[in-house]
């Protein structure tokens, strides 16, 4: 989502690996605590980092939970035909909207909207237009693995796997090893 | 990307990146709500100097599940039938701000005209001019073919891919299809071999220079070419002159539309001389017993109302890409 174009050096790793990996433990953990188990519930990633988030939940899921299959309970929702933002940007590639096997809509399933870094929260209002086509689901919760502030819009996770205090200017970046080949998120650029 | 004009505009990346976005559009019309908000508040204007069903509404579906505004145009009823100029129509449209003009016109290379002449600063896609080009036609074709000869179980649409090694045949009236000259471009941007078959009177004079061969003998293309897919054309008679236009006129580029149906009609014959896997196409409207026969047109392996579903998706790709992202300056 942030253009990073800053040089490697200029960033302040805040998540290394095993700290992912511990936080993820933590949301799947309190995923299934708050909604007594997995019963109707589904992850959707947001691509394009949300997405492989979404299927790493789900198979922490599936170890802990009897009969769940991970397969069966992660999906993909694509928002970028319900952003309110497209004519500021350049044309943004539309990936793919993909429900869970076995899911043909998500009426009455508690729904659990995964995403790399909560912002402006604009990606988040997007998702919730976009869901609402797709079905009428229970309940709707957001997990993300960073919370960096700035809210624009009315909008908050329940799930946290870290809240990263930053300034506006300043760019967080995510990288997972499912599509950057390697796990850490780094603070960069931006005028302390 | 500012406008669409012809399908050679289009390089190998941007032809698969609008198949793709297609394929993503396909996907959310299999849904009960069909409708996204992604060009709320645009406006595109259908402008249409010749007759159409299929195209002029395709576009139109697509603009409206886009959520844009739709004004539709036709030359009949209109100022122009007044004697209004295509200058004056398109500053008439610019001063209602329409952010696209889809144009289909008799004359090859109005489209060019539109986008280039300084009179609009919206967005020009060619629906058809003249027997010039038909690029969204092209693509949807393309988007087909790929479904049918590329895509397999874990990607049933070939995302991301292109038409390498795969012939498709174009057979019948190429001196005046817009389609044909499209697709050869497209097809063959995307790695596919066309082969053209027709009667040499409708063979277009410089079709060497053409990214494709030319044979005159459809049962010897069958055999030798072993086509995946065969695209047969319409045999445009309104476009062939001669009084009236009941059956019989504008025959004079071949002897009886029965000769012509023994040489270069698809019947049940040739559709079992095609491989297994090859699909039937055509780009409408059909005249039933002379270019293709009902056993073809029907059978389990014409894809001619799928590409007709297929077009939809592809024309709101091609809004999509034109009109979703950031403004670019008007000149």
């Amino acid at each position: 989502m942030v253009p990073a174009i800053e040089p490697e050096s200029s960033g302040t790793d805040v998540l290394a690996a095993a700290d992912i990996g511990r936080a993820l433990t933590r949301i799947a953990h309190e995923i299934l605590e708050r909604n007594k188990g997995a019963t109707d519930l589904v992850l959707l990633g947001i691509p394009t980092r949300g997405l492989p988030l979404a299927h790493r939940l789900a198979a922490k899921i599936a170890e802990v939970e009897p009969g769940v299959e991970a397969a069966r309970i992660a999906g993909s929702l694509d928002v970028t035909m319900y952003r309110d933002d497209l004519h500021r940007h350049p044309t943004r590639t539309i990936e793919e909207t993909q429900l869970p096997d076995g899911v043909a809509d998500l009426d009455d399933r508690v729904v659990v909207l995964v995403d790399d870094v909560l912002f402006s929260g604009r990606t988040i209002r997007a998702a919730l237009d976009a869901l609402g086509e797709l079905g009428r689901p229970r309940a709707v919760q957001l997990a993300v693995l960073v919370d960096r502030g700035h809210r624009e819009l009315p909008i908050r996770a329940d799930f946290v796997g870290k809240n990263l205090p930053t300034a506006v200017g300043e760019q967080v970046r995510v990288r997972l090893v499912e599509t950057d080949g390697t796990d850490s998120v780094r603070i960069e650029g931006g005028r302390r | 990307m500012r406008h669409l004009l012809s399908a050679a505009d289009l390089d190998r990346a941007t032809a698969i990146e609008l198949l793709d976005i297609a394929s993503r559009m396909a996907a959310t019309q299999g849904r009960e709500i069909k409708k996204l908000p992604t060009l709320r508040g645009r406006t595109v204007v259908n402008l249409f100097f010749e007759d159409s069903t299929r195209t002029r509404i395709s576009f139109e579906t697509a603009a409206k599940r886009l959520s844009a505004d739709v004004i539709n145009f036709s030359a009949k009823g209109s100022s122009v039938s007044k004697g209004e100029s295509l200058k004056d129509t398109a500053l008439t449209l610019q001063a209602m701000g329409a952010d696209a003009v889809v144009i289909r016109h008799q004359a090859s290379g109005a489209p060019h005209r539109l986008a280039h002449a300084g009179w609009l600063g919206s967005a020009v896609i060619n629906a058809g001019d003249g027997t010039h080009q038909h690029p969204t036609q092209a693509l949807l074709d393309a988007f087909t073919l790929r479904r049918h000869l590329v895509g397999d179980a874990d990607n049933p649409d070939g995302v991301g891919r292109d038409l390498a090694g795969r012939t498709v045949a174009i057979v019948g009236d190429v001196l005046h299809s817009r389609v044909a000259r499209s697709n050869v471009q497209l097809l063959h941007t995307l790695g596919a071999r066309v082969t053209l078959v027709a009667p040499p009177t409708l063979v277009p004079v410089g079709v060497e220079g053409w990214t494709c061969d030319a044979s005159y003998h459809l049962d010897e293309v069958i055999e030798t070419e072993k086509p995946d897919a065969i695209m047969m054309l319409r045999v445009q008679r309104e476009r062939m002159g001669g009084e009236g236009g009941g059956p019989g006129t504008g025959t004079g580029f071949f002897p009886s539309p029965l000769e012509y149906t023994r040489s270069y009609g698809l019947d049940a014959r040739r559709l079992a001389m095609l491989p297994e896997h090859a699909i039937v196409m055509h780009p409408g409207p059909m005249n039933r017993g002379l270019e293709i026969s009902a056993d073809a047109a029907d059978s389990p392996r014409a894809v001619i109302v799928e590409q007709v579903a297929n077009g939809v998706a592809v024309r709101m790709a091609v809004l999509y890409r034109l009109l979703a992202g950031e403004r670019e300056a008007w000149a």
